[in-house]
């Protein structure tokens, strides 16, 4: 399965809604999406991840870069996802204490802090 | 005697096959289902950084995937033919790009974070990540 991307605003945050498998082969995507996003001006932006198979290295590489440049405008990037096996990842990397996961995406729009 | 062993070219858009054989063998193996996602995570972080080795040496060998099914487990040996590979195991990143580094280690993080028994070795002519997970007997046929 390939990725699949696509974005929305609410209110003034951007939600990227990511499916399929995030692996070496298609994280360039993502980033590139990212990337794209922060030219644009978008500072804000909510990753949700509930339709994510399947997350490596990589894709946890492309989201921390994404953190990196969001916070270089003081701006924020929030995740979405229930699923455990994804949690896990980020459990096992201490990447938890560095990304707000929240568990949807009308609380992720919702937070402040 | 190795049960599968799959060799394929060092490019990003073959580790998902790669992932998809491991798990289909350790399936087959007895490998139980819970454990299977972390079978396939393990084997494409594993695979993926054998690619990035290969890709940023410009060696132009396959990387080695063994799947073999012992009596009580299951394991896993991922190889790569790159001469850097021990540099990078034994911690000298002196010739590696800050984000390929970055991305080595976080590889390596989750396999170790993942796998219980899992082996990390180096020479000058390449390395080897070995993995291994217990699996469980053949249940009976009633």
């Amino acid at each position: 399965m390939d990725l699949s991307l696509s974005t929305r605003t609410v209110d003034d945050r951007t939600v990227v809604e990511v499916g399929g498998e995030i692996d070496v082969y298609t994280a360039p995507k993502l980033r590139e999406q990212l990337v794209e996003l922060v030219n644009d001006g978008n500072y804000h932006l909510v990753v949700d991840m509930e339709g994510v198979d399947f997350l490596d290295s990589t894709g946890l590489g492309v989201l921390v870069g994404g953190l990196k440049r969001v916070r270089a405008h003081e701006g924020s990037l929030r995740l979405v996802c229930n699923q455990e096996r994804i949690l896990k990842i980020f459990r096992i990397t201490g990447l938890t204490k560095v990304f707000p996961i929240h568990t949807s995406v009308e609380d992720a729009v919702a937070a402040t802090d | 005697m190795a049960t599968v062993e799959l060799r394929f070219s060092a490019l990003p858009e073959h580790v998902r096959t790669a992932r998809l054989v491991a798990a289909a063998v350790a399936r087959r193996a007895g490998v139980d289902e819970a454990v299977l996602d972390e079978v396939r995570l393990a084997v494409g972080e594993a695979c993926t950084r054998a690619v990035g080795l290969h890709l940023s040496n410009g060696v132009n060998a396959p990387v080695r995937v063994v799947l073999t099914e012992e009596e009580k487990k299951f394991s896993i040996e991922v190889g790569d033919e790159s001469p850097t590979s021990a540099a990078l195991v034994s911690g000298s990143h002196a010739e590696a790009d800050d984000e390929a580094e970055g991305e080595d280690e976080m590889g390596l993080a989750v396999i170790s974070g993942l796998v219980d028994d899992v082996e990390v070795t180096s020479s000058e002519t390449g390395g080897v990540i070995r993995m291994s997970w217990p699996t469980s007997p053949e249940p009976l046929v009633s």
